[in-house]
């Protein structure tokens, strides 16, 4: 099956991924990003998502974790990572295991 | 534990048992999938760290190079000659199951453009070139992890839900059941042993 990728983010951030192809949709804040996730969900299968409105969105980005997808992923931006795709792997794993076999801290 | 509300009969009772069997088994294999599940989370897991790692590094680099190289052209320029790309990337879409969890296989359609670049070269600096080129060869492994990641958060659901099952099984339905099947057991035992008094009696009083 066909799928598109999209990229929601700052405009700096996804301009470069606009001329490599992938859809771009600029938000400025997460209030804007949730509409626009909310708009692309059913369209686009991969959403990549910067991290500065990613951790705002936790709780509602938690609503695609049931069904394989779409998938939304948080990237850095260009102000480099926030280590907030750490803290999320974290959170998976001490959810799964209950404890941390990666980070040791 | 509360036992079962059920009448104390020999029909209840081989009931029970079988219910009873079917839990044990239920439980044993319920944790063997449990166990398993871990075990490829936890390689799962260790690759997905890595990968993030590797994309993040190389990603922000990227981006913060594209900044700088967009800052020498003038906005209005770089948005005109961003705003047509030559090909939209597609991806190839399908739901694999592992362990019984549906989880995505995503693979990168490579469709070859024409000149490499959807811009003229006079638009924008030599720099923006290439770190678009950059940011094209970075998709497949970005896709990559986004299929992993996603693969690990839905696995950490169903192994959360299936723990749940298995101690349910474990410290409520198997306790509960054989804590029935005693009662109902001794209640029979009882019952027998107040016949063969009743008849006992009956005959003193015969003879």
């Amino acid at each position: 099956m066909n799928g598109k990728i999209a990229i929601v983010g700052d405009g700096d951030s996804i301009t470069v991924f606009k001329a490599a192809g992938v859809a771009t949709f600029p938000a400025e804040n997460e209030v804007r990003a949730r509409e626009v996730l909310r708009k692309i969900a059913g369209e686009y299968r991969i959403i990549f998502l910067t991290e500065e409105l990613a951790r705002p969105l936790t709780e509602f980005l938690k609503r695609f974790d049931e069904e394989p997808y779409p998938v939304v992923l948080s990237i850095p931006s260009k102000n480099g990572s926030t280590g907030h795709g750490t803290e999320l792997l974290k959170s998976a794993m001490e959810r799964a295991l209950g404890v941390d076999i990666l980070f040791n801290n | 534990m509360a036992r079962l509300n059920v009448n104390p009969t020999r029909m209840e009772l081989k009931k029970l048992k079988a219910r009873l069997t079917t839990a044990v088994r239920g439980h044993k294999l319920l944790k063997d999938k449990s166990d398993e599940m871990v075990r490829r989370f936890s390689l799962i897991i260790k690759e997905n760290k890595r990968l993030r790692e590797e994309v993040e590094k190389e990603l922000s680099e990227t981006l913060r190079q594209f900044s700088v190289a967009r800052s020498v052209t003038s906005s209005y320029r770089a948005e005109t000659a961003f705003a047509m790309p030559s090909v939209a990337v597609k991806a190839d879409c399908r739901v694999k199951s592992v362990m019984g969890v549906e989880v995505p296989d995503i693979e990168l359609i490579n469709e070859k453009r024409a000149d490499g670049l959807p811009y003229a070269y006079s638009e924008i600096t030599s720099e923006a070139d290439y770190s678009v080129t950059k940011a094209a060869a970075l998709l497949p492994k970005m896709i990559a992890l986004a299929r992993i990641e996603k693969t690990v958060r839905l696995l950490a659901v169903e192994i959360e839900r299936n723990k749940r099952r298995v101690n349910a099984l474990e410290y409520v339905m198997i306790p509960q059941l054989e804590e029935t099947i005693k009662y109902i057991k001794s209640k029979l035992d009882e019952n027998e042993r107040a016949a063969v008094i009743r008849l006992m009696k009956v005959k003193n009083k015969a003879d």
